[in-house]
């Protein structure tokens, strides 16, 4: 799978693209909920994005554990 | 040359008390903001104790009717959609047709989630395409608020009550009509939506009453995801089979059960919202009677011309889901 920095451009833009924030917010220690104002069902949607773009499928036990931008970054660079 | 079913008539019934969600703020522990955010819902209609499902498809019945200008005397078929029969059985289709008419017609209910009202209009076009049957009433009606827990805060807001009810007719070499349906069912996703008592499974005691096994129950955020991918699939495949491209698309009338569905299914598609109708806010997730009511607020608003393509699509329990394909116009 491609570098850390590839894969955290990528899910930066599908972030900002998704729930709507600056680039700039998208850090890797936000947290969706806390952080970049996501709720449940934009949580759903941002998964379902990230398993699209990467050819995943990310359980649901696993999905629950992604709560920032790096827990996304890390789960896709070691399973993608 | 080919007989297609057209809509001849369109007639909705809503019931007239409104429950807001302030007033729900009264009851579960939840608040205005939390629902629209979430949902895009602000109020919904509740039936009556006496306005049964049957009682609400009647009365939408009779405005379809007039809208096509026949009598309920020139029916000869009745398909009745709905997940909340008066009684399981007989079914609410034979209701109807009592209450409609001395004279005996065929009449059976269908239970395909929220997504029963597209499957009475493929299988109501397809009798009408066979030449038995030429006024077919197709009905979407359900009483949710009959099965809804006004204890789980996370279903208590969602649902309303109403009836919509279609007359399709025969008319041979026409363009107009219902061009082609997409239906599926897929029962993995059995258990996500579920009313788990009453059936021969787990039937009636004071055990599945005590434990609150008679109302609907869902997994919210799963429906969610099963329902953002079935609804851009029900409108591809079904424009697929009718040859139509997505662009040739003139109003999308999605099923009503959640803002955020909709809303991602138009990001999807990249639609102008003029040609989306959503009326979510005012009557929240009725069921098999949310395309119709808010296909007939289209017409009145003058949103929907002859030779428009009209594609209804929905999801829902079984799991299942499915699209219409219709060129609108008698």
């Amino acid at each position: 799978m491609a570098n850390k920095e590839q894969v955290f451009d990528k899910v930066k833009e599908i972030i900002v693209d998704q729930l709507g924030v600056d680039e700039e917010e998208v850090v890797p220690e936000a947290s969706f909920i806390d952080d970049l104002g996501a709720d449940s069902l934009d949580i759903v949607e941002l998964i379902m994005a990230l398993e699209e773009e990467f050819g995943l499928e990310i359980p649901d036990d696993e999905a629950e554990k992604i709560a920032t931008v790096n827990d996304a970054v890390e789960y896709i660079r070691e399973n993608a | 040359m080919t007989t297609r079913a057209i809509v001849a008539g369109l007639g909705t019934y809503v019931p007239e008390k409104i429950l807001t969600n302030q007033d729900l703020e009264q009851m579960v522990d939840t608040s205005d903001e939390w629902i629209v955010t979430r949902t895009g819902i602000k109020e919904r209609h509740i039936a009556a104790p006496d306005e049964t499902t049957s009682v609400m498809a009647t009365r939408a019945s009779i405005r379809a009717l007039a809208d096509a200008g026949i009598t309920a005397d020139d029916l000869d078929f009745i398909v009745c959609a709905t997940n909340t029969p008066d009684t399981i059985f007989p079914s609410t289709a034979a209701r109807v047709q009592h209450q409609l008419t001395t004279k005996p017609i065929p009449g059976v209910d269908i239970q395909a989630g929220c997504t029963g009202l597209i499957y009475g209009m493929e299988m109501a076009s397809a009798l009408i395409q066979s030449g038995a049957y030429h006024n077919i009433l197709v009905i979407g009606a359900d009483k949710l608020t009959s099965i809804t827990d006004y204890e789980d805060r996370t279903t208590a807001v969602l649902f309303g009550d109403a009836a919509g009810a279609f007359v399709l007719q025969g008319k041979e070499g026409t363009q107009r009509g219902l061009l082609a349906s997409y239906l599926q069912a897929d029962g993995r996703g059995g258990d996500l939506l579920i009313e788990p008592a009453g059936g021969s499974m787990l039937p009636a005691s004071e055990e599945t009453v005590a434990a609150r096994q008679h109302y609907l129950k869902m997994n919210g955020n799963e429906t969610f995801r099963f329902a953002v991918k079935a609804m851009p699939e029900a409108v591809e495949e079904g424009l697929k089979k009718a040859g139509l491209a997505v662009s040739e698309m003139d109003l999308l009338v999605p099923h009503q059960a959640n803002l955020r569905i909709i809303d991602a299914a138009v990001r999807r598609f990249e639609l102008d919202p003029s040609r989306v109708v959503v009326n979510i806010d005012r009557y929240g997730n009725t069921s098999v009677a949310t395309i119709p009511l808010a296909l007939q607020e289209a017409r009145e608003q003058g949103r929907v011309h002859d030779d428009d393509v009209v594609v209804l699509c929905a999801f829902g329990a079984g799991l299942t889901w499915g699209s219409n394909v219709i060129r609108w116009g008698r």
